[in-house]
């Protein structure tokens, strides 16, 4: 059996080489405005007009269809995913697909944030239509050059796999390609009847799979350029500090060493290949002017988010008189719950390769932010940002991490290769992505929530503590609004289960320190998920409620949520009785405009967690492909149970004190738990699932412990003792 | 010092001390092996070296030399080799930067037990890091490439 | 008279004989007692132990990877214990955390575990001399193993991170060899 995943992999060299073949090919650049642009698109730089080089597909005189991805493939499937959806209106040969990375270009803006870039679960919803209009405008030249030559109506016309087909006559999409290359893009085109569809909603093999198990596809760290050095970069040991002086002499005697900079961020050893630039680097001296940073601790800065939370922050929603609904209520439920800084730890250790050339630069790198680092680079180099091409390898990882507003690894490697006045791969170690800074933020969540008689609750207070992710980015003003970020509040302030409770208010204190933060899969989900899920079942079991039951009289009837709790709560066997030593807990949650749940079953393993099975349930609209979102549900399980069970970053004297993967641990294949996906056949908004499937497995499992032990887990990560 | 590496003849001028991984990536460009934790903790160097897995990130090249040394470029020349072969069918990948060390690392656990048990398939994968969570599917896989290998009576 | 002098003499000698053999029990539990104190050190007994899932550090915690002993005790099949530790501990350029190395890293196989870890001084004594146990080694051969055996001796230069077994290997060489030379007595 043959499949896509069977063809040979489109590397860079092959696709550029058909691209060079196809000069009387079918280029189309095809600009659909989308009417989803989102109020914070307006903060980012204006998409300019198309132009020609701005292409989404390409027709090889062979037949072969190539697909410029403007999103970047870091695994969650969009170099499969998002092609189907432009190959579906093309009716062409699935088998003749290939696909790369789009540069950087205004083209490829996002539909809704007006820049180029990979992130908040939205690929696939964003470019949904623009792909299909791209397919079905380059069938209809096709269609049209095909009718011209055989001098018949355009209408009579079928394609079908990669043919046009009229009467007697059949031709290959790859014959016609060059004569509609010459036609213009039609102004409108029909798009298929849903019905009609063949390969969106099928599940469908990922079209890298070739590449990625022979070691043949290219990340970021893989670039091999003539004359390349490879760079590390001592960076402060401490946030905020600032470097003082430096002594390179023993670096410089480590044979490889070629040259050591300093650039505003530390000094970077120059090398021949990695080792020299890492033993280089360990044989610098440098004194730095550490700053207040270091005398930061997490421990301290614990007790004055929880001194904080003690008073009033910034309102982020409210209703009815809080305070004296639970000043008058019978019973009065409060908890605190707390989460650590996180790394994102992807695979892939950061890296950025530059090359400067005269009124230009090149960059390679796994990135999910092109525009902003493109414009980063741009600064620096004082070129404009088109002179900066950014080629996106495939990315070893994202979570978040390869879309930083400040565009760190990005700046770093140009201002090194700047200073250095020669080409450079800037490598980090493991111990600098660990260490590194732009965590997902401590957080801290303190409610208060008074019952009735009944047990259902009638007033409710959140009041979280953590740093702002947005202050201080380009995105503030739109994300901030009235002292609230948005983001830090997600899943908190638009909870469902507020509309039930006419008393609650739900406020936000953002305090500042060195240490730098950033999204990190599902955002503000992140912690809001595991407070609010873990929150609602201490109330259900107050009110001597089952979990379950609770959670539906407070979720609107009909709702999302609803479904997708009542679907795992089904498969999961919910209220069926269980092996003894194990208990079941669950959770919902939406984010990404996706509804999520899941019901963990677990048990104590000498002493410590073992989650035995996950049964999730997912509604998130119209699926392009199961497999995606399958195998992106699983994903989001393991990032988020890996962080729930181990995960933590603390400081002690301004220092991070986990290095690597030793000490900062990531789940293992024999934690896995027997994960169960169920999609919900839904024809509702498109929502995301790159990050949803991670708010609900830490409160789930939580859940799970506190029926199995009495012990309820307010702490991440979770500890037994 | 003088390596064998996928079949042929490398002489390497590196520092004594210079970690095979970074041999293989920089100075032989078989950039197939990756670079994850340079302490052994993730499994992405995976090499085989006289047949044996080894991480190479905690292996000098000069203690090495004179041994074949097989990295994933080898491993089959048309993705071939069972692992790959069930990796592919079973659409195990996702970003994919861990996935040459686990299709090594995988393997060499079919090849020291044909018909491995899913309590074999954890204790020998649970070595190798994955953050995108593929881990479902590799066991999956594993046992399916087992099962092609028997079919192809490679073991 | 001389009968009764003799008969003196005779209980004199036997009680001389027997505080010489009691100092020499004494002694030989002495030394045990070193050669105790070195097998339960963490370098030794973290990989003799009655599980399969073998430990690391001064601490004696759980290895990292959950790794298993395996039948021959070199590991998982696919996962063995050379495939982290090489043949010798890697230079300093490699960093603080990175597995240690010595020749032929392995656990007791599964089949004869060799338990040291929380063994009584007794119960320890007779697991070292089971040849059935201990691979098959008379007294000499005991001696000779841990006089020279490469992974012995990884116990006294454990790298970074790591204290080395506190009894100076002479020592505990010296100690061994007199417990023996007494006839290996077990304690108790």
């Amino acid at each position: 059996m043959r499949d896509p995943a069977d063809l040979p992999a489109p590397s860079r060299r092959r696709f550029l080489a058909t691209g060079a073949a196809l000069s009387g090919g079918l280029v189309i650049a095809c600009f659909v405005p989308s009417a989803a642009r989102r109020a914070f698109a307006a903060a980012a730089p204006p998409a300019p007009a198309p132009v020609d080089p701005n292409a989404f597909v390409r027709i090889g005189a062979d037949g072969t269809v190539s697909v410029l991805l403007k999103h970047s493939e870091m695994g969650q499937g969009v170099w499969t995913s998002l092609p189907m959806v432009l190959a579906e209106e093309l009716d062409c040969d699935w088998k003749t697909v290939r696909v790369a990375h789009a540069p950087a270009a205004p083209a490829y803006a996002h539909t809704a944030f007006g820049m180029q870039m990979t992130g908040g679960s939205t690929s696939t919803w964003e470019s949904f239509e623009q792909l299909r209009r791209a397919g079905a405008m380059a069938r209809a030249m096709l269609v049209a050059a095909a009718a011209k030559k055989w001098k018949v109506d355009p209408a009579s016309c079928r394609t079908e796999a990669g043919f046009i087909l009229s009467g007697t006559h059949k031709a290959g999409y790859g014959e016609l390609a060059e004569d509609a290359s010459k036609l213009p893009a039609p102004a409108t085109v029909a798009l298929k009847d849903p019905a009609q569809w063949r390969l969106i909603g099928k599940p469908t093999r990922r079209l890298d799979s070739r590449a990625k198990v022979t070691g043949r596809a290219e990340f970021g760290i893989d670039v091999q350029r003539p004359g390349l050095l490879v760079a590390t970069l001592a960076r402060p040991p401490v946030f905020g500090a600032t470097l003082e002086r430096f002594d390179a002499t023993k670096a410089k005697a480590v044979a490889g060493v070629v040259d050591v900079v300093a650039i505003p961020n530390g000094v970077a050893v120059l090398a021949k290949h990695f080792w020299a630039a890492k033993t280089g680097r360990d044989a610098l001296e440098i004194t730095w002017n550490e700053g207040a940073g270091a005398t930061l601790s997490s421990e301290a800065l614990r007790d004055e988010y929880r001194r904080l939370a003690g008073t009033r922050g910034a309102v982020a929603k409210t209703a009815g008189d809080v305070d004296a609904a639970l000043a008058a209520a019978p019973t009065r439920i409060e908890a605190d719950y707390e989460l650590p800084f996180l790394a994102h730890a992807p695979m892939e250790p950061l890296n950025c390769t530059v090359e400067i050339g005269k009124d230009r630069c090149e960059i390679w790198t796994g990135t999910q932010f092109q525009t902003p680092d493109q414009a980063a680079a741009a600064k620096i180099l004082g070129l404009e940002p088109e002179k900066v091409t950014i080629h996106t390898t495939f990315l070893g990882g994202g979570f978040g991490r390869r879309a930083n507003p400040a565009s760190d690894f990005i700046i770093e490697a140009v201002q090194v290769a700047k200073a250095a006045g020669k080409p450079v791969k800037l490598v980090w170690t493991r111990e600098d992505d660990i260490r590194g800074g732009y965590y997902r933020p401590m957080w801290l969540s303190r409610f208060a929530a008074a019952l009735g008689k009944d047990g259902t609750p009638v007033a409710w207070s959140h009041t979280l503590v953590g740093q702002s992710i947005i202050d201080g980015t380009p995105f503030a003003p739109m994300m901030i609004k009235d002292g609230v970020d948005v983001t830090s509040v997600e899943g908190a302030a638009n909870s469902p289960y507020l509309a039930a409770i006419p008393a609650h208010r739900v406020d936000l204190h953002s305090p500042k320190s060195p240490v730098t933060v950033l999204w990190w899969r599902s955002v503000g989900h992140s912690h809001t998920g595991f407070a609010v899920e873990s929150f609602v079942d201490e109330l259900a079991h107050a009110a001597k409620q089952d979990p379950l039951a609770y959670r539906r009289a407070l979720l609107p009837a009909g709702s999302r949520e609803r479904r997708v709790l009542d679907l795992a709560a089904d498969k999961a066997g919910w209220g069926q009785p269980l092996a003894k030593g194990r208990a079941r807990g669950l959770a919902v949650h939406a984010s990404f405009e996706s509804f999520v749940a899941q019901v963990a079953e677990v048990s104590l393993e000498d002493g410590r967690i073992r989650v035995h099975r996950v049964t999730c349930a997912i509604d998130c609209g119209p699926v392009v492909n199961p497999l995606t979102v399958e195998a992106q549900m699983q994903s989001g399980i393991v990032y988020g149970l890996g962080a729930a069970l181990y995960g933590q970053l603390t400081l002690k004297r301004g220092r991070v004190e986990q290095s690597n993967f030793h000490d900062y641990r990531a789940l293992r294949l024999d934690e896995m738990p027997v994960v169960d996906v169920h999609i919900v056949d839904s024809k509702d908004k498109m929502g995301g699932v790159g990050e949803p499937g991670t708010p609900p497995i830490a409160p789930a499992v939580a859940n799970a412990v506190f029926a199995l032990t009495g012990k309820r887990l307010r702490r991440l990560p979770f500890a037994l003792d | 010092m003088k390596l064998d590496i996928n079949g042929r003849s490398h002489e390497i001028d590196a520092p004594d001390d210079m970690p095979l991984l970074w041999v293989l990536r920089d100075l032989v460009g078989l950039t197939g092996t990756k670079y994850g934790c340079g302490m052994a903790q993730c499994g992405a160097c995976t090499v085989h070296v006289d047949g044996q897995p080894m991480r190479s990130c905690v292996t000098p090249a000069s203690a090495v030399a004179g041994q074949k040394i097989t990295t994933i470029e080898s491993l089959s020349d048309d993705a071939s080799h069972p692992v790959q072969r069930a990796w592919i069918e079973l659409d195990v990948v996702q970003c994919g930067y861990c996935q040459s060390g686990q299709v090594m690392a995988a393997a060499a656990l079919i090849r020291a037990k044909p018909k491995p048990s899913d309590a074999d398939i954890d204790a020998a994968m649970a070595g190798n890091l994955c953050r995108c969570g593929t881990y479902q599917r590799i066991r999956a896989a594993v046992h399916r490439a087992a099962e092609l290998a028997r079919e192809d009576g490679h073991a | 008279m001389h009968v009764c002098i003799l008969r003196i003499f005779a209980t004199l000698s036997a009680l001389l004989l027997a505080a010489s053999a009691f100092a020499r029990v004494a002694e030989a539990d002495a030394d045990f007692a070193t050669v105790q104190r070195v097998l339960q050190h963490p370098r030794c007994a973290n990989c003799h132990i009655p599980g399969d899932a073998p430990l690391q550090f001064d601490d004696s915690r759980p290895h990292a990877q959950h790794v298993r002993r395996g039948d021959d005790g070199k590991g998982a099949p696919g996962l063995p214990c050379s495939t982290c530790h090489g043949q010798a501990n890697l230079p300093a350029s490699y960093g603080a955390h990175v597995p240690p190395g010595a020749p032929n890293w392995h656990l007791p196989p599964a089949a004869h575990r060799m338990v040291f870890i929380d063994a009584p001084a007794a119960q320890l004594c007779r697991t070292l001399k089971d040849s059935a146990q201990n691979g098959g080694k008379d007294l000499a051969a005991l001696l000779e193993h841990v006089r020279s055996d490469a992974l012995v001796l990884w116990g006294w230069n454990p790298g970074q991170g790591r204290a080395p077994v506190p009894v100076p290997h002479a020592d505990f060489v010296d100690a061994f060899r007199r417990w023996t030379d007494a006839g290996a007595p077990c304690p108790g």
